[in-house]
């Protein structure tokens, strides 16, 4: 626990002011992972470079995850990679954000019912925020999925919620 | 006012300021939630493999030496050879000589096989045995 983080009971003006700032700062610079896994990640670099141009959000890729805010899941999740995925997430500092990009990743994709080496979704290893339907998602998509994964940072709050 | 000296010394409370003041403003602000995995070596999502600490070859250490050395070498040399004109012969000399005691610590490290990157020929210790002193019950105890 931070001095800060989830150390309110209750909100009051102050709270709420610093509130709006950390998020809007958490909101505009959130560091990506750089990290792909299947066909996905061609339409993620897409979105990286300069025709879409996710850096406009802050989104900046990053080689380590010590340094990275939010991963994008982008492809197909193997169950090998599964345990990688859920250690690379654990190893990201707080708070950390979890984009889930393509049907693969959501739910399986095309290996949920025969894909014996496939994870029916990423969000059994660890929890997803924002899910991006599409296989492969167009930038587009993906630039969707940022801006809602935004309006969450925005609604976050330094209170304590209740147990 | 200040003098030359005044003006660094502020320059310094700044700076150090600076660094003290974004230190307590991210321990005031950041969540800390420190796991074990967390706080693990990062290695690509891999288990860490041994420790990190691991010996070099002992001969980057060499190469690392004389690159630093050549590099001081340019670093003093472009100054002198800028000005070595005005101080005619003494100034050349000066010059002359550093480069002739960095040559020769070339050479010297040349004719001792340093530069060479391949090991030079081990000659592994040759145990002797002599058949009548083994006592074979020493050497099945362990």
């Amino acid at each position: 626990m931070g001095l800060l983080d989830q150390q309110f009971k209750d909100e009051n003006i102050v709270i709420t002011s610093v509130e709006d700032l950390l998020n809007w700062a958490r909101l505009s610079s959130l560091w990506q992972m750089g990290f792909g896994l299947a066909c996905c990640a061609i339409e993620m670099m897409a979105t990286s470079a300069s025709h879409y141009d996710f850096d406009r959000f802050g989104v900046i890729p990053r080689p380590s995850p010590r340094q990275s805010d939010v991963i994008i899941i982008s492809g197909t999740v193997t169950l090998k990679m599964a345990t990688r995925i859920k250690r690379l997430y654990e190893q990201m500092p707080d708070p950390k954000y979890v984009i889930s990009m393509g049907s693969c990743s959501n739910c399986g994709g095309p290996y949920w019912e025969h894909g014996y080496h496939v994870l029916k979704g990423v969000d059994r290893v660890i929890p997803v925020d924002v899910y991006v339907p599409g296989c492969p998602p167009r930038p587009e998509a993906l630039l969707e999925g940022l801006l809602k994964l935004q309006e969450k940072i925005r609604n976050e709050s330094l209170v304590k919620k209740p147990a | 006012m200040l003098t030359e000296f005044g003006k660094i010394f502020i320059f310094i409370l700044i700076a150090v300021l600076f660094v003290v003041i974004a230190l307590i403003a991210s321990k005031l602000i950041r969540p800390a939630r420190p796991t074990r995995e967390k706080n693990m070596t990062y290695e690509c999502g891999e288990t860490p493999e041994g420790s990190p600490w691991v010996k070099f070859n002992i001969r980057f250490y060499v190469v690392a030496l004389i690159f630093l050395i050549f590099d001081v070498e340019v670093v003093l040399l472009l100054p002198w050879a800028l000005v070595y004109k005005e101080f005619g012969m003494f100034g050349f000399l000066t010059g002359a000589i550093f480069l002739a005691l960095l040559g020769l610590g070339m050479v010297y490290e040349w004719r001792k096989g340093d530069l060479e990157w391949a090991r030079p020929k081990l000659i592994p210790p040759k145990l002797i045995l002599d058949k009548n002193k083994i006592d074979i019950n020493v050497s099945t105890e362990n």
